[in-house]
């Protein structure tokens, strides 16, 4: 699915200089602890989170992951934006809650770890 | 690539907005290097939570990485508290970290076991009072 068919359904917000709508996105995880994000090894992968700080865009760098959504009407750092322009990883943001975020990819046919 | 490359890092403790550097640095040297992407993930992943470590349980500490030809070895080393049962903290899900390490997104209890799981070879030596010193080895073939 591309990143910009994901960002219409969760209403998202995109923070960062660098998006691109033709990005596909074929599996995300959900996760607020970074080492849990890291257990996950699918490519191509967008990642929801309500945690806010820089280890947050590093974990992602780390795993390629292209996109990170922050929930719950949290916004990155300016600082987080600026690592993420570098890194090339988008940033978007999402007043839904993360278990509803998610739940909408899901049912339209994002998957998850493992399947 | 037939020559060797050297880095060494100094691993600031309790400083998050710049852990994670070290990892970053040497995951560009190998994607400059050429090496293959999914290696680089895995060597990322593992140096990374390495790297974590050392800031939130070792008081900070320093890496050494060789890169040659054929592999890359990441020597990781604290002087903080040591791990007292290593074989307890090597099961997925436990973890020692204060709930102000899971604030900041730590302390899953997934730390070792990424690294296991991301390394060829995995050599931890630890005691309690004297430090950690973690030995991950990543083969490029």
């Amino acid at each position: 699915m591309k990143i910009s068919e994901i960002a219409q359904l969760v209403k998202a917000e995109i923070c960062t200089k660098n998006y691109d709508p033709e990005i596909e996105i074929f599996s995300a995880c959900s996760a607020d602890l970074m080492s849990d994000v890291m257990a996950f090894s699918k490519s191509n992968a967008l990642l929801l989170t309500g945690l806010i700080n820089p280890q947050v865009i590093r974990t992602a760098e780390m795993m390629d992951i292209r996109a990170v959504i922050f929930v719950r009407g949290k916004k990155p750092l300016e600082s987080m934006i600026e690592m993420a322009e570098e890194k090339g990883i988008v940033l978007l943001a999402t007043d839904y809650p993360l278990f509803v975020a998610s739940g909408k990819l899901y049912k339209n046919g994002i998957s998850g770890h493992g399947e | 690539m037939a020559s060797v490359v050297e880095r060494d890092y100094i691993i600031p403790a309790n400083d998050f907005t710049i852990a994670g550097e070290a990892s970053s640095n040497v995951r560009k040297i190998l994607s400059q290097l050429g090496v293959a992407p999914d290696i680089v993930k895995r060597t990322s992943i593992a140096m990374y939570e390495a790297e974590i470590n050392a800031v939130i349980h070792g008081n900070g500490g320093q890496a050494h990485v060789e890169i040659d030809e054929n592999k890359i070895v990441i020597t990781i080393s604290d002087q903080g508290p040591g791990i007292e049962d290593l074989e307890l903290a090597m099961q997925e899900g436990y973890s020692t970290a204060p709930d102000s390490i899971r604030e900041m997104g730590f302390g899953a209890g997934m730390g070792l076991s990424n690294m296991k799981k991301n390394s060829d070879i995995l050599d931890i030596k630890t005691a309690v009072n004297e430090g950690t010193t973690v030995k991950i080895t990543v083969f490029f073939k």
